[in-house]
């Protein structure tokens, strides 16, 4: 018996092994404990300046708008808060667009690998009469500079580009598309939900003008985000709803004091620890992927080897179809691709967008690793994952 | 420090306990409701149960149910969501719901500070377009109790839709939104004992409602994004407390009816706002006749009483207020009025520092004007 048929056995009923950090991450225990507080003793509104527990409220939520600030090399008030980065993305590109437009830029340039929350504003503001490019990747997931340049024109609202793909983790060149996004007057949005305390991320330096962040992506709670929106020139927007006028009337809505915490607390982690996180990361997954590829020789890596996530592998095992293969493994949580359209199990339009085929791509995983990922784990993973691909392939062949 | 005295109640209220315990819970697992696997599916149940929970608070289906970050987000949805209407909003309305379309003709309010309705039929039967009326069941600053179900009617015997902004009103007077008839319904689980960041819209099958916010496709299509699950599962356990605690409120109106008389037997002159009509049982508009809002709002904090000027957004500005402008209180008058909202936690204690510090602000500004 080996190792690891051992430890299957001895914990039949426990949780499955979590593979799914680009799905969600669970709350770090020390951002819980920050958070805490917030909800129980300290729960005043913080717009209620008036009085004391609103205005503690409100040095804590400001506080944890530096953190994000801090992490990102932006200023406090660049920061708005957002219930998470699908909101910042629609409030991003729909409010730069049609603040623009009527400034003659009517075109809106984004790259078909984004995440379905952004292809569905482009596509919104397709409907209301703006211009759309759609860029293709090449096989490895990388936008093309030259075709980005060779689109972009004076009409050129809004360059919306991913920082790090949802799916196959792939690291976009953001400061060659900032630059050439600057140069031109185009504003530059980057969806940097999955980048964001992973990955360093500089928005002066990569010339970024608004920016989308998450907080259950970086082990803080669901329910918030953040979007950057640069000062200096200032990026200008209109805002997607109206209301009490908070977050300088871009985003109305009473701010949820103890979530802005949570994700402050987050940044502040993920700052502190991103060196030696994504150092312990890229072993776990050189582990993964070597160990598989010895027992699985046709196993191949879909998106850039070097140029992605520290903690994503997507794999495609040919002839053994994904849904079958995340079946015979309920003792690890896996998924095919994104969690949003993952219930439809179609194959990944990602993974399409590469150049695969159809067959390759329904047959393909995504594997996330993450900060509570070990080592007995992913040797686990390994035993398991190739023994029943190898038991499914064997059954079909 | 003094003793503190929360009484802002309408602004936001403590989360209980129990929806601590509930959001821990959840906070410490890991899932997204979206995900096919065993943690998805523990996350969407999760998601599920709440919105059951929520929708037995206001008598309406699960189905109906759509998650937001808040109520500002609900009432826009609500009222951008419905394309190709007219929009009618009271004169009483939230900024969330006033703001959310310029254009919208305004609905008066009376000197009670209720809606006009024959004042609603006769801009219903003048508008040739189909129509979306907003009407909130109970105002934030003076608690007046709006007549929707009557507002329903007349709305639905034109043809017309109603939206019905329920934030303040759920959790302390029963909201049956059949009952109502309202065919969108906003809720907002800071105002219940919930945390802040979650919101919901009732939205009846009939209504065809665009999503604002696009994208995964969650919500039925309805709001796109990752669920704020924590929070969703506080505010269905925060939900099903207010519905089981709704007789609490019995305590909570003698006390506010308590702290009326006392004030008005400091100064018989100060007026009290609709406080000739149906309100909340936790809210008191007064009025301190000369001293102005912000004025009183600072005394009060100094001697540990935290009131508040009007609805708490906008970044902490005093500024005069559009409901009580819109029944017609004079300029002057509208500035020297402060809200008082109290909850499930108030205590005698509480009022008695209210009574004594407004009392002495009181009796500071009759010696000055003496």
């Amino acid at each position: 018996m080996t190792a690891s048929v051992a430890r299957q056995q001895a914990r039949p009923n426990s949780a499955p092994i979590y593979l799914d950090y680009q799905s969600t991450t669970p709350v770090d225990k020390r951002v819980l404990d920050e958070m805490l507080p917030w909800f129980t003793e300290k729960f005043g509104n913080p717009h209620s300046a008036t009085h004391a527990y609103g205005r503690e409220a409100e040095a804590a939520v400001e506080a944890a708008r530096a953190e994000v600030a801090a992490l990102i090399g932006a200023e406090a008030r660049e920061i708005v808060f957002t219930s998470g980065a699908t909101e910042s993305n629609n409030l991003a590109i729909k409010g730069a667009a049609r603040f623009r437009r009527p400034l003659g830029r009517d075109h809106v340039v984004t790259v078909a690998t984004e995440h379905k929350c952004v292809l569905e504003s482009v596509k919104a503001l397709g409907r209301e009469g703006f211009r759309v490019s759609v860029l293709p990747v090449d096989a490895r997931g990388l936008v093309d500079l030259g075709a980005l340049e060779d689109v972009l024109d004076e009409r050129t609202a809004l360059v919306s580009i991913m920082a790090a793909n949802n799916e196959i983790g792939v690291l976009q060149p953001l400061a060659e598309i900032g630059a050439l996004c600057h140069a031109r007057g185009v504003l530059f949005h980057s969806d940097a939900a999955q980048a964001v305390g992973k990955v360093p991320v500089d928005v002066e330096a990569m010339r970024i003008d608004l920016m989308s962040i998450s907080g259950h992506k970086i082990y803080g709670p669901k329910g918030i985000g953040a979007l950057y929106v640069r000062r200096r020139p200032r990026a200008r927007l209109e805002p997607l709803f109206d209301g009490g006028g908070q977050e300088r009337t871009l985003r109305s809505g009473t701010l949820p004091t103890p979530l802005c915490v949570g994700l402050g607390a987050a940044a502040r982690i993920a700052a502190a620890e991103m060196p030696e996180e994504s150092s312990r990361l890229l072993a776990l997954r050189w582990r993964l992927l070597s160990g598989l590829k010895a027992r699985l020789p046709e196993l191949r890596l879909n998106g850039d080897a070097e140029r992605r996530l520290a903690g994503n592998l997507n794999l495609s095992f040919p002839g053994v179809p994904a849904a079958a293969l995340i079946e015979a493994c309920p003792s690890l949580a896996l998924s095919t691709g994104s969690a949003c359209t993952a219930a439809e199990i179609e194959p990944s339009y990602v993974l399409r967008a590469l150049g695969l085929p159809e067959a390759l791509a329904a047959a393909s995983l995504r594997l996330g690793l993450g900060r509570y990922t070990t080592e007995a784990e992913v040797d686990f993973a390994i035993d398991t994952l190739a023994s029943a691909a190898r038991r499914l392939a064997r059954g079909r062949g | 420090m003094p003793r503190l005295a929360y009484l802002d109640w309408n602004a936001t209220a403590p989360v209980r306990p129990e929806v601590i315990a509930a959001m821990g819970e959840a906070l410490a697992r890991c899932g997204n409701p979206s995900s096919v696997h065993r943690f998805g599916r523990a996350a969407r149940q999760a998601l599920e149960a709440a919105r059951g929970e929520v929708a037995a608070l206001i008598g309406a289906a699960p189905a109906e149910i759509v998650f937001t970050s808040g109520g500002t987000e609900a009432n826009q949805l609500a009222l951008r969501g419905v394309p190709g209407r007219r929009l009618m909003v009271s004169a009483l309305e939230h900024d969330s719901v006033r703001q959310a379309a310029s254009d919208a003709a305004v609905i008066p309010a009376t000197a009670s500070g209720i809606v006009d309705l024959a004042a609603l039929e006769r801009m219903l039967a003048e508008e040739q377009l189909p129509v979306l009326v907003s009407l909130m069941l109970a105002n934030n600053e003076t608690g007046a109790i709006q007549p929707v179900a009557e507002a329903v009617r007349l709305a639905h015997a034109r043809g017309a839709l109603l939206h019905c902004d329920a934030v303040q009103a759920a959790g302390k007077v029963p909201v049956a939104k059949a009952a109502l008839g309202a065919d969108l319904l906003t809720l907002s689980a800071h105002k219940l004992g919930g945390p802040q960041g979650v919101g919901a819209l009732a939205v009846s099958g009939r209504v065809p409602l665009k999503a604002l916010q696009t994208g995964g496709g969650q919500e039925r299509g309805r709001r796109a994004g990752t669920e704020n699950l924590a929070g969703i599962v506080g505010f269905g356990a925060a939900c099903r407390l207010a519905a089981e605690r709704l007789g609490d409120y019995a305590g909570v109106a003698r006390l506010r009816d308590r702290a009326q008389e006392r004030l008005a037997a400091i100064a018989p002159e100060a007026p009290i706002y609709a406080g000739d009509t149906a309100r909340l049982p936790n809210t008191l508009a007064i009025g301190m006749p000369g001293i102005a809002a912000a004025t009183q709002v600072m005394a009060l904090d100094l001697a540990g009483v935290m009131v508040s000027a009007g609805a708490a957004c906008s970044s902490g500005k005093v500024r005069r207020s559009a409901v009580l402008e819109a029944m017609g209180v004079s300029g002057a008058a509208a500035e020297s009025a402060i809200r008082i909202s109290l909850g499930w936690s108030t205590v005698d204690a509480d009022i008695d520092q209210l009574v004594e510090a407004w009392g002495a602000l009181y009796a500071r500004s009759q010696a000055s004007a003496a």
